[in-house]
């Protein structure tokens, strides 16, 4: 561009020829000058301007347009990133010590309905009535044709249903993918397991939540996607707890008995290798709880640990084995016993009104089951020591064991203590308390006297408990509860191969309004074997046997209850492999020096 | 010289242009082959589920016990008692090899020596 000057020469010599003023010419060429730079800023600002808006307006487009898309599209997750190992199953296995399953998932489906979509109604309701029994035609189709646009018709179905629902080929009817908890063993360790059901439900899966025993226990560890893959081990063993239902139910029917309750307890680790209780349920159908009636009557009650009952003289080497460990007895001291006993406005009488006095040896006060021995060694003791003792036991207090009706099992302990409770506690009368707690108990005593935990679990590494008595103590009350088969209350428990060690207990059922049956007995017998080195507990409990076999009815548990535990552990025993062996006799003068020596 | 430039930077672009569309392409055929893999797995794990219900559920120890029951007579199965048990010295031990050996009609005395040591 050429540049104009502001006064060019020609044009100011011919105006001041003509007598003008030259300024207004510059001042016009400046005007003129000005107006074009500042048509130029003008242009460039017009052209930034334009810029900006269309870069604004290609970035809001690309948002928009990303917002849009978003929105619109299926979620997905992102496919690059690979996951390791998927997870198997929304809800833990579990299995027993040795690995056999116990519960695990099978993945089925549920059928749902959108009956908008239905193309008769009529037809599906009628079809379907067909395949599932239990559903009625009528109310099926009055619910189909009401309006509504979803509804469940059935929350499991089989392959063979399933296949008969695809069929009726209505497009109003779906399946939803679940996964149901499957007991395969049947009834088997139902009142271990409990029992699973769907928690909150929807189209394409459905929580499983424990309802019952620890499936509900332990509810959060097995829904734990982190240890889904790992199997919950319980200490259970398939093939004892096999054996035990076997031969309880057997004895349960040949005692008359309405139900039953087994436990076996590994005396080192409180682990519990079998737990059973009769009548039972299947877990794959768990009944619904009784409405009306005793609660204790339907085959969801757990017998060996919710049946708090009084457990009779199995309580008496409790007496007797803190009174060795205060040392105010030995086995062979001799007590008084003279039946009848009186005691304040009381009269504390032996089984059938027997006197095994006046005097009696601690032994033989177990051996016989002496009621008056027993209630002269717990006065010894003292009604507070005897508290605490039986405290330290874990009888007062609901057993830690991971069930969780355990919780609410508490025993019925009376609130004051005076003598006369302390005399009736001593023999098991007045205290109730479950089986399982029994078992904790006995099994302190015979693996040497330290603490006990029950539990489900399995351990690997032994557990040390807190002591309770001397080792020794320990030992001489198992042989005294040795001496009750030997020759004592319990004879059916002796049995070759096995040397059994246990105790007896006889109890009256309370009557709901007070006082007690004089027809109905709970029978326990609490036994440890073998007898010279104790492994296990076995605790058997008989709700309302009888032995009809002889002339008149017998109901005392040397009659009823030993036989069935005598079998229990005679078939148990090589399962748990115990070796056979001949019993160990008594230290005479020639094996006490001979093992001093070694 | 520049010519040269502009062709072989034009022949780049066109090379990695390429590239990436076959890249895109192997990609995208990888990740369909890793969600079918995915898939087979856990189809795999959930017929291994299965197999393994069914297996707890034929080995229920109900079942078991059925079935010795009727196959008695072919199997003889007992439940396992103390009496089966036996100790090792039950056991006969298979007739000793000396015993074949030829007997020794002519014994000779053998007198050694003792090694000295160095």
């Amino acid at each position: 561009m050429t540049r104009t000057p502001l006064r060019p020469l020609a044009r100011i010599l011919s105006a001041r020829a003509a007598g003008e003023n030259p300024d207004v010419i510059e001042r016009e060429n400046l005007r003129a000058r000005h107006e074009v730079i500042r048509e130029k800023s003008r242009n460039r600002a017009e052209g930034r301007l334009l810029f900006m808006g269309l870069a604004f307006f290609m970035a809001f487009t690309v948002i928009g347009a990303r917002m849009g898309l978003l929105a619109a599209s299926e979620p997905m997750e992102p496919r690059s990133a690979a996951p390791g190992a998927t997870i198997v199953a929304q809800r833990g296995d579990i299995t027993d010590r040795n690995g056999r399953v116990l519960a695990t998932n099978l993945v089925t489906h549920a059928l749902y309905a959108q009956p908008k979509d239905m193309v008769d109604p009529g037809k599906v309701a009628r079809e379907l009535a067909a395949i599932f029994p239990d559903l009625k035609e009528d109310d099926l189709k009055r619910r189909l044709t009401d309006g509504r646009s979803f509804m469940w018709i059935k929350k499991k179905l089989s392959p063979e249903q399933m296949q008969k629902v695809h069929e009726i080929g209505d497009p109003g009817l779906l399946f939803g993918p679940r996964e149901m908890r499957l007991y395969p063993n049947g009834r088997l360790a139902a009142h271990v397991l409990g029992g699973a059901s769907f928690g909150a439900e929807g189209v394409h899966s459905a929580e499983v939540i424990g309802t019952a025993g620890i499936e509900k226990f332990m509810d959060d560890r097995l829904r734990d996607p982190a240890k889904a893959a790992e199997p919950l081990q319980l200490s259970i063993d398939l093939t004892v707890q096999a054996t035990v239902t076997e031969v309880l139910d057997a004895g349960m029917k040949m005692m008359n008995a309405k139900g039953a309750a087994a436990i076996l307890m590994d005396v080192h680790t409180g682990e519990v290798i079998s737990l059973v209780s009769l009548p039972d349920f299947d877990p794959n159908d768990r009944p619904a709880p009784l409405l009306e009636g005793d609660p204790g009557d339907s085959p969801l009650f757990n017998r060996a640990v919710q049946g708090v009952y009084e457990l009779g003289s199995t309580f008496k080497i409790f007496a007797v084995a803190q009174a060795l460990d205060l040392g105010l007895v030995n086995p062979d001291t001799m007590v008084d016993a003279d039946a009848p006993m009186v005691w304040g406005k009381y009269r504390i009488k032996e089984f059938k009104n027997h006197n095994y006095g006046p005097l009696l040896s601690v032994t033989d006060v177990i051996a016989k089951s002496s009621n008056v021995g027993t209630a002269r060694i717990a006065l010894m003791i003292g009604g507070l020591r005897q508290q605490a003792f039986l405290k330290s036991l874990g009888i007062f207090e609901a057993t830690p064991v991971e069930l969780v009706e355990a919780r609410g099992a508490r025993p019925l302990v009376p609130a004051k203590w005076p003598d006369i409770v302390t005399i009736t506690a001593s023999y098991g009368h007045g205290v109730s308390a479950s089986p399982l707690h029994l078992a904790a108990a006995y099994a302190a005593i015979a693996n040497g006297g330290t603490a006990v935990k029950p539990t489900l679990l399995h351990h690997t590494t032994p557990v040390v408990g807190t002591r309770l008595m001397q080792e020794k103590v320990a030992h001489q009350a198992v042989l005294m509860m040795r001496e009750v088969v030997t020759r004592g209350t319990a004879s059916y428990a002796n049995i070759p191969g096995y040397a059994i060690a246990g105790k007896t207990g006889t109890a009256d059922k309370p009557k709901p309004g007070g006082g007690y049956y004089k027809d109905k007995v709970v029978n326990t017998f609490a036994s440890t074997f073998p007898a010279h080195d104790p492994k296990y507990v076995l605790i058997v409990t008989l709700d309302e046997p009888v032995d009809t076999s002889s002339s008149e009815p017998r109901r005392t548990a040397g009659y009823t209850v030993v036989p069935v535990a005598a079998e229990a552990v005679r078939r148990t025993a090589p399962l748990l492999g115990l070796r056979p062996e001949i019993e160990v006799p008594g230290q005479n003068a020639l094996t006490a020096v001979v093992q001093k020596k070694n | 010289m520049r010519t040269l430039a502009y062709l072989l930077t034009f022949l780049a672009v066109i090379g990695s242009g390429f590239w990436a569309y076959t890249e895109n392409y192997a990609t995208q055929q990888t990740l369909k082959d890793v969600a079918r893999v995915n898939a087979e797995i856990a189809d795999l794990r959930e017929a291994l589920s299965i197999q393994r219900a069914e297996w707890a559920y034929l080995n229920r120890p109900d079942r078991l016990r059925e079935l010795s029951t009727i196959n008695f007579d072919r199997l003889g199965l007992l439940p396992m008692e103390p009496e089966q048990f036996g100790a090792t010295s039950q056991v006969s031990y298979p007739a000793s090899p000396a015993a074949a050996l030829p007997e020794i009609t002519e014994p000779v005395d053998v007198i050694g020596e003792q090694d000295q040591a160095p």
